[in-house]
């Protein structure tokens, strides 16, 4: 049990995190400034929709993406013929997987940080003739590009950390689809220690050294 | 170079805050029209409302012939078309922008050619004294030097309309002086309306070329300073303004061709302005202006009332008399009178209005 440790799932992880990541971002910003910005008919389903990863059970959430993105479902078909193989028990399921693990707590959190920027900015530059889209790229964002810079860090260290989502969705393939959280539930069932302990201490280590920063940057004054 | 606004918001009841109806009727040219009114009379939603923040339920508004908002054809301009400067309490200069790149974005914002908003920023920062602070952010910035930045970013943009909501609340006396003589000095430099929102009486009589009174979201009256304050359409508009002095008043009799009446006041009779449109008998409030009424010896066209109270300032002496009476004098004037126990008063006709309501 003392052979070479295998790497991979680390790179794998991180690759995932940095992709799920940027889909974090972008869509997640979009859909929290929907929330936070505008008032439309469904707004509260949205954010119920949002939360309810956070709360059900991750088999169930992996049940319903193998349903939505699997081979008999039209997304799956699509992204089939576009892509030229299936999504599910790939690495790019894993994106999706930890996607849908960190998504909910960066819109709920980016939400609230884009509420609080004073909407006097926003009014102002609206009625010095900046579009809405101008006025969000050139104020509201800048306003809350500290609050927003933490939260992506929150956002990819949880992105490193799914488990039950990436095991039901991209499964446990070694080499192809096992990520360090899925490795390290591969090793404790093996009975290889050595390699769990290894792995367990290195994510760790991985997710403190980007919170710890981020929480000083989180609390230091804005100007 | 005007706007009519006719602005129909109902507000239904939340929580704390009973319903609400702003049903308002605004016309104003260029100049200074001050929204005088106490807080919660629907002001700011006014003002939203012709800036596009806030979507009335019935009504139009046009400014200068352009309409910004007709509920019956379904218009309503995005906030970003109708070149309304909005200029907030706090003046919401961006905070992560330099003085200059705040007016630069409003200039790239407004559509401004690059040569002109060059031209025209320079020719800003000069005029309001912001050349050596162009590099500066607000945090960096004093109370008067935000206001004149905040004022030459909209210049910036070829406004159509002016909103300021409150600007000068929370300043020091002499930073208000300050920013007054800085709106005296736009209105001379634009021809646009200007609609100040305030609580503020002085604020109004500083800078109003017209006042419109509005209260619980009604408008109570609205036309130029003088009619306004000399000819106030109500006593709860009197009794808003605050500058006269209101006392019960019955009419004796009317003499139209000496363009006088004579009324009963106070239990005493009183020499009053011409009234046309009423009846003897009629009774109604007597509205004298504060400012005009002065103690005087002997005879003639006066009211006695009894002094209360006497508080000296370093303005002057203001002497309260019985039925809420209140005169300023100055100390010298106030010396000849300081052992009575009773004033007569007098008021140039001019400075009385009588009204029914």
């Amino acid at each position: 049990m003392n052979g070479p440790i295998d790497w991979f799932p680390l790179w794998l992880s991180l690759r995932v995190a940095v992709i799920a990541t940027f889909f974090v971002l972008t869509a997640g910003t979009f859909i929290a400034y929907l929330l936070s910005h505008k008032s439309f008919r469904g707004r509260n389903l949205v954010d119920s929709l949002v939360t309810l990863p956070l709360v059900l059970p991750p088999t169930v959430l992996g049940y319903y993406l193998l349903v939505l993105l699997g081979h008999a479902s039209p997304f799956g078909r699509l992204y089939e013929s576009i892509f030229r193989h299936p999504l599910v028990f790939t690495w790019q399921a894993a994106v999706v997987a930890a996607f849908v693990h960190s998504a909910p707590i960066y819109i709920k959190a980016a939400r609230a940080v884009l509420e609080s920027v004073d909407y006097r900015y926003e009014w102002a530059a609206r009625s010095l003739g900046a579009s809405e889209w101008r006025t969000f790229w050139r104020i509201t964002l800048p306003l809350s590009a500290r609050g927003l810079g933490s939260l992506a860090t929150l956002a990819f260290a949880r992105s490193l950390g799914d488990f039950g989502v990436t095991i039901m969705l991209a499964g446990n393939i070694p080499g192809r689809t096992q990520t360090l959280s899925v490795a390290i539930y591969d090793a404790v069932e093996a009975g290889d220690g050595r390699l769990a302990r290894i792995l367990v201490l290195l994510i760790s280590a991985v997710t403190l050294a980007l919170l710890w920063p981020a929480s000083y940057a989180a609390r230091a004054p804005e100007r | 170079m005007s706007i009519e606004a006719r602005v129909v918001r109902r507000l239904a009841a939340v929580r704390d805050s009973p319903a609400f109806t702003l049903d308002v009727q605004l016309a104003a040219p260029a100049g200074i029209t001050v929204v005088l009114g106490p807080s919660g009379a629907g002001k700011t939603l006014l003002l939203n409302s012709i800036a596009g923040f806030a979507r009335p339920d019935e009504g139009r508004i046009l400014v200068r012939d352009r309409i910004y908002f007709d509920a019956a054809a379904n218009v309503q301009l995005a906030p970003e078309r109708r070149r309304c400067g909005y200029i907030f309490q706090d003046h919401a200069l961006f905070p992560h922008m330099t003085v200059r790149e705040n007016l630069r974005f409003a200039a790239q914002s407004a559509g401004v050619g690059r040569l002109e908003a060059r031209r025209r920023m320079s020719e800003l920062l000069e005029s309001f004294d912001l050349s050596q602070l162009a590099d500066r952010r607000s945090s960096q910035l004093s109370g008067g030097q935000r206001q004149r930045a905040a004022l030459a970013r909209i210049l910036m943009t070829d406004p159509h309309l002016l909103l300021l909501d409150e600007p000068s609340r929370g300043l020091d006396p002499r930073l208000r002086r300050a920013f007054w003589e800085l709106l005296r000095e736009l209105k001379r430099r634009i021809e646009i309306p200007i609609l100040l929102v305030t609580h503020d009486i002085e604020e109004c009589c500083e800078l109003a070329d017209r006042i419109a009174i509005l209260e619980s979201g009604r408008l109570l009256q609205s036309g130029t300073r003088e009619e306004v304050i000399r000819r106030p359409a109500s006593v709860g508009v009197a009794r808003l303004l605050g500058l006269h002095n209101i006392a019960p008043a019955e009419i004796r009799s009317l003499d139209p061709a000496g363009r006088t009446s004579r009324l009963r006041v106070l239990g005493q009779e009183l020499e009053g302005p011409h009234l046309p449109g009423h009846l003897i008998g009629d009774t109604g409030f007597l509205c004298v202006l504060q400012s005009e009424m002065k103690p005087v010896r002997g005879n003639g066209n006066r009211l006695v009332l009894r002094v209360e109270t006497v508080q000296r300032s370093a303005a002057g002496v203001q002497i309260q008399l019985e039925h809420g009476f209140t005169i300023a004098l100055s100390q010298s004037e106030y010396a000849g009178y300081a052992d009575s126990d009773s004033l007569s008063l007098t008021a140039p006709v001019e400075a009385m209005a009588f009204t029914g309501r």
